[in-house]
């Protein structure tokens, strides 16, 4: 049988209007939650109960928001990094290891220690900063230079080299590093504490029980400079040349394989610098599973802000608030399910952009 | 005899056909028809409509006016299916096949056939037949990627054949093929004709319309100019004004310059390509201030390689010095600071970067240097005024400068080359196929670019299959053949029998 009407994919051949993209993700984030609803309904469940104890779950008070901004944190930094990598069609997705290689680094001004723990906090912790910047970008110059000197595909190397990193984080935290055979190191001096709203409770009460801490300044500072270099920098220039046509990008003089090198390494070093903030501002220690696959999200993070830096921003903060509600909710796969429909159907609204679709009547054909 | 009132004497009938892309008129109440079993050629500048109006016949486009009539039938196509179910195939000028597969496979991919075992006996038997019968000789059961590109060619018309079309739009078919294919092409399409095809056969180049075709429409901007009018009896001038618009002079003049000092000196020079075979064997030439040093030769005999290695895109053995400093087996870069600037053979995928703007395309080889760049920073409103400055001056039609590369038509995207390659002042130039696919009229201009550079004291390393080219613009030329130079003459005493002979190796001349 066929239907009265069928629809019609047109290739778009006019330049896209600038507020269509934002419209369709912004669309698809709405038929996600309607698809996530339907499925509630169908088990049961109430849906507008349930989004409405999500949203207050998530946004109802300043103590929850605060909590999705640190769980946004190491997300936008990850996130940024990815969208670097991801502009010159280096697919790294390796952040989940350079995120645990900052840690470690930075966990060993205060292990080791690289510098007596009664210097003062900005010492500690700049120490600590950049010994997680390094971290992330050593472990990120490893797949950068196989590609650029060998072609081996980053893809292959990022994704195993975040085994390695687990594995290498544990050595040291079930062994020389362990708090008394637990699999964790001894909680950090205060020096190497990033500041928290919490911390100015005494002055200010309402910021009491705010965990809001210092990483998400690195953040929003690292989104203004990643863009800065995009839109203005000659290096950013360099980075959209290569990854729109590496060959012309090759006969305009550019080193290819340097600037695959050097934007692995930023981008493991946004990832480090997520690592250092994350036990710095949040579980205070080197321990097992420091992250909940933020290496992971954050490559989602950066194809669903289509490797805008601010919109990065934005994605991340969402997918906080899934996290944050998500554990207040039974079934706890729930905001699994919202975020892979979110994530299904943000991807495929790109047909929208590149095709026009209408229903064409099929009386009208026969003609 | 007049055909009024036969209607199905037309296989195709195209009427007031309408399409608007932003900022252009495509196709501008466009008519166009094709007899049954004539060759009918469309002419027309780069970006005058030709493709457009063929995808439009092919099912890619839907018209926003107009009607379609085969076989006297009006017929609405949703995509290129239905218009192969109507009996029309299109030859596009990329071919779209997949390397690592035979031949038949190729052509039976996309088919509801085989249904399930793959008899590759049994279709290979039946695709000879299809060969037998149109003359399109090719081995069925060779590999896509070991097959010249004429050879590739046919196995796309074979595709179409094979689906049982009988109109065939041919898209440029000759721009890629050597002088001996295009001869074979050109037999291939009488022969359909013979039997009873139809042919749509998009050119540029005037002499082949003439050789080939029955009737010719010419589009300009988008609008008909000449529709359907038979080939015989109209002289090329008249072909060129008709396309162009204004009479196109075909002699170029070259004034008599007398060369200056050594610029590009190459000594001992080889190279292999992709594959790890030897593609450059010992090639030695020098060239002077306000000279042109053509090199001739059949495709594929070491051209690519020579200009990769000279660029400085590939690795080689022996010297390149230009004014005196070495650059053989070091970045682009070095040449680039030596003053060579570079036509790339490969326009889209080495030229330009397509998705990024026509400023960010302009730039590329100044993007260092004051004042597109102040220290780390690239001051974008200097390069926008750089890069309207070029598009102004060349005449590149686009609607700003901020429009994707890969929205240009071939010979726009060649102007916007020049001028990026001209405007960094250089001293030593190196074109390959620089006018290969344009029109008349971007060929001319380009053609008078170059020799305006020549005027300026430039050296020219001209690469060209276009024999013609070779002789008008080059002071002196030179023959590869299976990657060595087999000789070198002064253009005013070459002819085009002894350089033909060279190309083929049946001579060569050691001075």
């Amino acid at each position: 049988m066929k239907l009265p009407f069928r629809v019609q994919l047109t290739r778009r051949t006019e330049e896209i209007p600038k507020w269509l993209p934002l419209a369709t993700s912004v669309g698809a984030v709405v038929a996600a939650f309607i698809i996530s609803g339907i499925v509630l309904l169908s088990i049961g469940g109430d849906p507008l109960r349930v989004f409405g104890f999500f949203f207050r779950a998530s946004f109802g008070s300043w103590g929850a928001f605060s909590d999705i901004i640190v769980k946004a944190t190491p997300l936008i930094l990850i996130g940024l990094g990815c969208s670097l990598a991801f502009r010159m069609n280096m697919i790294n997705i390796g952040a989940e290891g350079q995120f645990y290689m900052g840690a470690f680094f930075a966990s060993l001004v205060v292990l080791v220690p690289l510098v007596p723990m009664d210097s003062p906090r900005v010492l500690v912790l700049s120490l600590m900063g950049v010994m997680g910047i390094l971290g992330g970008a050593v472990y990120g110059f490893i797949p950068g230079f196989l590609k650029a000197k060998f072609n081996v595909n980053e893809v292959i190397t990022t994704l195993m080299l975040n085994y390695v990193a687990v594995f290498w984080n544990n050595y040291w935290i079930f062994g020389k590093y362990s708090d008394a055979g637990f699999q964790m190191t001894p909680t950090f001096e205060k020096v190497a504490w990033l500041p928290r709203l919490a911390d100015l409770a005494k002055q200010y009460p309402v910021f009491s029980g705010i965990t809001l801490h210092l990483g998400v300044v690195f953040g929003l500072v690292a989104a203004v400079i990643i863009w800065l270099i995009l839109k203005y920098s000659r290096w950013g220039y360099e980075i959209n040349l290569i990854g729109d046509n590496p060959k012309a990008a090759e006969y305009a003089g550019i080193n290819i394989a340097r600037n695959m090198i050097l934007v692995m390494m930023v981008s493991g070093a946004l990832a480090g610098l997520a690592g250092m903030s994350e036990i710095t501002g949040v579980v205070h220690r080197l321990q097992e599973r420091i992250s909940t696959n933020y290496g992971f999200s954050g490559v989602i993070v950066a194809w669903l802000a289509k490797l805008n830096p601010f919109v990065v921003i934005l994605v991340s903060i969402l997918f906080g608030a899934l996290i944050v509600a998500g554990r207040e909710i039974q079934p706890s796969g729930l905001s699994f399910m919202i975020q892979g429909t979110i994530l299904f159907l943000v991807i495929s609204s790109d047909v929208l952009l590149r095709y026009r679709i209408s229903i064409v009547k099929r009386q009208e054909e026969i003609a | 005899m007049s055909s009024i009132g036969q209607e199905n004497n037309f296989s195709v009938e195209m009427e007031d056909i309408v399409l608007r892309f932003p900022g252009v008129l495509a196709n501008d109440h466009v008519n166009f028809t094709l007899k049954r079993g004539e060759i009918h050629a469309l002419l027309g500048e780069n970006g005058a409509g030709k493709s457009t109006l063929m995808n439009v016949l092919s099912g890619l486009y839907r018209p926003e006016s107009g009607t379609i009539k085969i076989n006297g039938k009006t017929i609405i196509f949703n995509s290129p299916k239905d218009a192969i179910a109507s009996g029309i195939g299109m030859v596009h000028q990329h071919f779209m096949l997949v390397p690592t597969l035979t031949v038949t496979e190729n052509i039976l991919l996309g088919l509801d056939e085989p249904k399930f075992i793959m008899n590759l006996p049994k279709y290979n038997s039946k695709i000879g037949e299809l060969q037998e019968k149109y003359g399109l000789k090719v081995d069925p059961t060779a590999k896509i990627w070991q097959l010249s590109v004429g050879e590739q060619q046919r196995v796309e018309i074979l595709k179409m054949l094979y689906r049982g079309v009988d109109i065939l739009i041919l898209d440029e078919p000759t721009a890629v093929l050597a002088p001996q294919e295009i001869e074979d092409l050109m037999e291939t399409m009488s022969a359909l004709v013979a039997q009873g095809k139809s042919i749509i056969f998009i050119s540029h180049k005037l002499n082949e319309v003439q050789q080939v075709a029955d009737r010719l429409t010419v589009l300009r901007k988008g609008k008909v100019t000449a529709e359907g009018i038979p080939v015989e009896g109209l002289t090329r001038t008249q072909l060129a004004e008709l396309m162009v618009g204004r009479e196109v002079i075909f002699r170029i003049e070259k004034h008599h310059k007398e060369p200056g000092e050594v610029v590009l000196k190459v000594s001992n020079l080889s190279a292999e390509n992709s594959r790890g075979l030897p593609a450059v064997k010992d090639v030695s030439f020098t060239i002077r201030e306000g000279e042109i040093l053509g090199i001739a030769g059949v495709a594929g005999n070491g051209q690519s390689e020579l200009v990769e290695a000279i660029t400085g895109l590939r690795p080689c053995t022996g010297s390149i010095c230009i004014n005196g400093q070495e650059v053989a087996n070091q970045s682009p870069r070095a040449g680039m600071k030596c003053g060579m600037a570079h036509i790339p053979e490969d326009r889209t995928g080495v030229g330009t970067a397509p998705n990024i703007s026509i400023t960010g395309n302009a730039i590329m080889k100044n993007y260092r240097q004051e004042p597109i760049s102040n220290g780390w920073r690239i001051n974008y409103p200097a390069a926008d005024e750089h890069a309207s400055g070029l598009k102004d001056l060349y005449d590149i039609q686009a609607p700003s400068v901020n429009t994707q590369a890969r929205k240009l038509s071939g010979g726009n995207l060649q102007k916007l080359i020049l001028a990026r390659e001209i405007s960094c002042d250089p001293k030593l130039i190196v074109a390959m196929q620089p006018t290969r696919g344009l029109d008349v009229g971007a060929i001319e201009s380009i053609q008078n670019l170059l020799l305006e550079q020549r005027s300026n004291g430039a050296a020219i390393l001209l690469l060209s299959e276009e024999l013609e080219e070779l002789f008008e613009l080059s002071d002196r030329i030179a023959v590869i053949y299976e990657g060595e130079l087999v000789g070198q003459l002064d253009a005013d005493q070459a002819d085009l029998n002894t350089v033909g002979m060279m190309m083929t190796g049946s001579l060569r001349s050691d001075e």
